[in-house]
């Protein structure tokens, strides 16, 4: 039996009868699967990727700890970057709409997705979340993951790349307690910039353990609150957009 | 807590391949760099298979260890966990093995 899991690699199933010694009703059956546990998360990931390049969407997946200021760079995002192209945002928490709230109040269509006892968002429920955004063609979509620096590390959703937000009160330590999620980001904006002058936290060991886990991984020091840096941000996500496929603007 | 997920993903994965069958065992290969914590999952288990074909199977948990290639040197190294280190003192390893999360066998009996 063979199956492919999307990924262009057969899957040799086996089957060898082994009787257990149970009686001739209970036959036991050693199955060969060789099934990666997260198979089908990845083949709805795909599908999303697939129906996000049919309509020219970029998609990007904002991960970081509750609190990073997600909400609060989305909100400056929308309002600043809505004039070049649609945006719209997916938003995952735990319980409440209060993020899709704001994300409407700055200016672009929000759908909120509430996990429950769940602590990250998957391919599915993205692809509902989706479905309901109704992004239009050549649109930016930003999903905004369930506040946590460890399980969205592990769940592709069928975005782009990995936007990881870290801030400067959680500590220059970060990158080297949470290497999976950094490893996983394509880019790491370090927000709240502003308090640099009041918390202890030293760049220069911030980026020595950027370097450490992800050597490729760019780093944008900004702050959503004040402004500074953000035309960086911008100009990544424009250079994001501008490979959109295949009806991008 | 992704293992709860991640669980929950292996038992629908053994009860789908056991189509009607009765899922008595899962060997479930979690690798060291694989971001999940095999003690979670054993936890997770009984729990997700209540109630499921797979109610009452036995979980078995390879690990395979990690092993890197240095991008500076070329060298094999062996990693523990995911912040490795170069004998060149090169910190930038490619992962060629431990990121493993795979159901590699199962053990089914006819109902």
């Amino acid at each position: 039996m063979c199956k492919s899991n999307g990924d262009g690699h057969p899957h040799h199933d086996h089957e060898h009868r082994h009787p257990n010694g149970h009686g001739e009703e209970e036959r036991a059956t050693r199955v060969r699967v060789d099934r990666a546990v997260l198979d089908k998360n990845d083949r709805l990931a795909d599908y999303n990727r697939g129906w996000l390049g049919g309509r020219g969407v970029l998609a990007l997946n904002l991960v970081s700890s509750p609190g990073a200021g997600k909400t609060t760079l989305l909100e400056r995002t929308v309002r600043d970057l809505a004039a070049e192209f649609p945006v719209g945002v997916v938003e995952g928490d735990q319980e409440t709409d209060a993020d899709a709230r704001r994300i409407r109040a700055a200016g672009c269509r929000a759908v909120q997705l509430n996990t429950g006892v769940g602590c990250h968002l998957d391919a599915a429920m993205v692809a509902r979340g989706l479905e309901e955004l109704d992004p239009a063609p050549g649109s930016v979509v930003f999903i905004e993951n369930v506040g946590n620096l460890v399980c969205p590390a592990l769940f592709d959703l069928g975005e782009r790349a990995k936007v990881v937000v870290c801030s400067v009160p959680e500590g220059d330590d970060k990158p080297l307690k949470y290497p999976h999620m950094f490893r996983a980001g394509r880019v790491v904006l370090l927000n709240k910039t502003d308090l640099l002058p009041h918390v202890p936290f030293d760049p220069d060991r911030f980026l020595d353990g950027v370097r450490r886990v992800n050597p490729s991984l760019r780093v944008i020091p900004l702050s959503a609150l004040r402004g500074d840096g953000l035309a960086e941000w911008y100009g990544w996500v424009r250079e994001q957009a501008a490979r959109r496929q295949p009806a991008g603007v | 807590m992704h293992e709860l997920g991640v669980t929950q993903a292996v038992v629908e994965l053994a009860v789908e391949r056991a189509n009607g069958r009765r899922v008595t065992r899962v060997v479930l290969e979690i690798g060291k760099l694989s971001g999940v914590l095999p003690d979670a999952v054993r936890f997770c288990f009984d729990l997700c298979a209540e109630g499921t074909a797979a109610e009452g199977a036995a979980l078995e948990i390879v690990e395979p260890p990690g092993r890197g290639r240095c991008r500076s040197c070329g060298a094999d190294v062996p990693l523990d966990g995911p912040l490795g280190l170069c004998p060149c003192g090169g910190t930038d390893l490619e992962w060629i093995a431990g990121g493993e999360l795979r159901v590699t066998e199962l053990e089914l009996t006819d109902v």
